[in-house]
């Protein structure tokens, strides 16, 4: 065990009645990309939600690092609307240059001189702008839900060349239901909850 | 053989976008143009069919009455101290709403409270409270605290609806990327704020001059359209009634114009990341 590992002791959560998880214990090594699976509805979204702070857990602990800077891919892609997709990623690190983040949008396979709001973006565009945002962000350990949500075969390969890319000696723990995201990822221990 | 690049080719389709665009713009404004100058004419023939100036003058009789208007120092005293009145109407119900929305969005007690005030000023009709104006204030006030009125619920409730609809899920993307608090409410708030309090102004900027100018014709007070409006009523002045009105149009809508272009760049500016 390192001192960059994510330590989840008996972690517990439930709401109200139900019981989302159940004394979760794990370790998640450091600078290494961990993968949880689960069938839908069996507490992966929670988990991360939990490792965010933005929920509290019932019962148990989350051993972070101190000083960790958390980056995610949310479920949801959670992008402003009326801007355009330059202006979202520069809106979690404003010391970006215009040209790394066009860059990083041609990296994923998008127009960097697209100028128009990302409400008008196709689903799987905006999946990529959510994407460029998160590896763009100053962090350490980045939070993947579900990532390739919405995304058509070569997509996700483009993507997740970006991704591994990006997140080379980085924590990184993806959530999906899917084996293949965490191959797609070269993930090093998948952990079924 | 002759190849073309991607960003040649996305050039060449930006252009014909743009030149598309612009076609369509210039084909709605004659279109626009063309109904405008069609209501003109069934407005003329209406009028030489009647033949009374009193019951319909022309629109003729009026540009020529209008560029009488604008040649006196009265007519630019008039319209000058209106809208002084009205707009101060319009700003100040502005802030306040602005104000009184922020406190209620944060204390629950303080929107009950505001809530049957703000259906009260509401539904109250207009007349009704010019009356209690009058018996209150100056006539020279009536037209800005009736403005203020009628603009004060608009603003309060489209901009307290506004933040009501703050979405959760965006503050906690701003929490986890630790994105700090001016910035923050700068480009994550208000962006989803503007939209809202911006279509309370353009609904609220043609309802002040409205009721500011049926304020002004009950209260009369001196130097302003609403005293031309009721002179005009006295002296059966269709000409003059008429003249006054585009007056009223043209400057309630250029104002808005301008008004709402100064929000929009304001909120580019304050919003831009």
């Amino acid at each position: 065990m390192s001192g960059t590992d994510i330590k989840i002791n008996a972690l517990t959560k439930s709401y109200g009645e139900k019981v989302v998880l159940n004394d979760l214990c794990v370790v998640f090594e450091g600078g290494k990309v961990s993968c949880v699976s689960a069938m839908s509805g069996k507490g992966k979204t929670t988990l991360l939600r939990l490792i965010m702070g933005l929920e509290k857990p019932d019962f148990g602990t989350i051993d972070l690092p101190e000083g960790t800077k958390i980056s995610v891919v949310f479920q949801e892609d959670r992008l402003l609307d009326g801007m355009d997709a330059s202006s979202n990623i520069r809106l979690v690190n404003k010391k970006l240059s215009s040209e790394t983040v066009a860059d990083a949008l041609t990296g994923v396979g998008l127009d960097p001189k697209e100028k128009q709001p990302v409400g008008e973006y196709s689903g799987g565009m905006k999946r990529r702008v959510a994407i460029v945002r998160a590896l763009l962000a100053d962090f350490d350990l980045l939070l993947l839900d579900e990532p390739f949500k919405g995304l058509d075969a070569d997509t996700r390969a483009r993507t997740a060349d970006f991704i591994r890319g990006h997140t080379v000696g980085k924590t990184v723990i993806l959530v999906t239901h899917d084996p293949a995201d965490a191959e797609l990822l070269g993930s090093a221990a998948t952990v079924h909850i | 053989m002759i190849f073309t690049t991607n960003a040649e080719k996305g050039a060449v389709a930006d252009k014909s976008k743009k030149e598309t665009t612009k076609k369509q713009t210039l084909r709605r404004r004659l279109i626009g143009a063309a109904a405008i100058l069609f209501w003109l004419a069934v407005w003329q023939a209406v009028s030489m069919a009647i033949g009374n100036d009193i019951l319909l003058v022309s629109p003729i009789a009026v540009i020529k009455r209008l560029f009488e208007l604008v040649v006196t120092a009265d007519f630019w005293h008039s319209v000058g101290l209106s809208f002084i009145r009205i707009i101060s109407g319009f700003l100040l119900a502005l802030a306040a709403g602005l104000a009184l929305a922020l406190l209620a969005s944060f204390s629950s007690v303080i929107k009950q409270l505001l809530a049957p005030l703000m259906t009260a000023i509401k539904t109250v009709p207009v007349a009704s409270f010019i009356i209690l104006v009058l018996i209150w204030f100056p006539s020279k006030r009536l037209s800005t605290v009736i403005s203020f009125l009628m603009v004060l619920p608009i603003i309060y409730t489209n901009t307290l609806s506004a933040i009501a609809s703050l979405r959760p899920d965006l503050d906690e993307m701003a929490a986890v990327f630790r994105i700090p608090p001016l910035r923050r409410l700068r480009c994550v708030c208000l962006p989803q704020v503007m939209p809202g309090f911006l279509t309370g102004c353009e609904l609220s900027l043609g309802l002040c001059w409205k009721s500011g100018i049926a304020a002004e014709v009950i209260g009369i007070p001196k130097h302003s359209i609403g005293e031309a409006l009721q002179q005009a009523k006295i002296y059966l002045d269709t000409p003059d009634l008429f003249a006054w009105t585009v007056v009223i149009v043209a400057v309630s809508a250029l104002f808005a114009r301008l008004f709402m272009s100064a929000m929009r760049l304001l909120e580019k500016r304050i919003t831009r990341v």
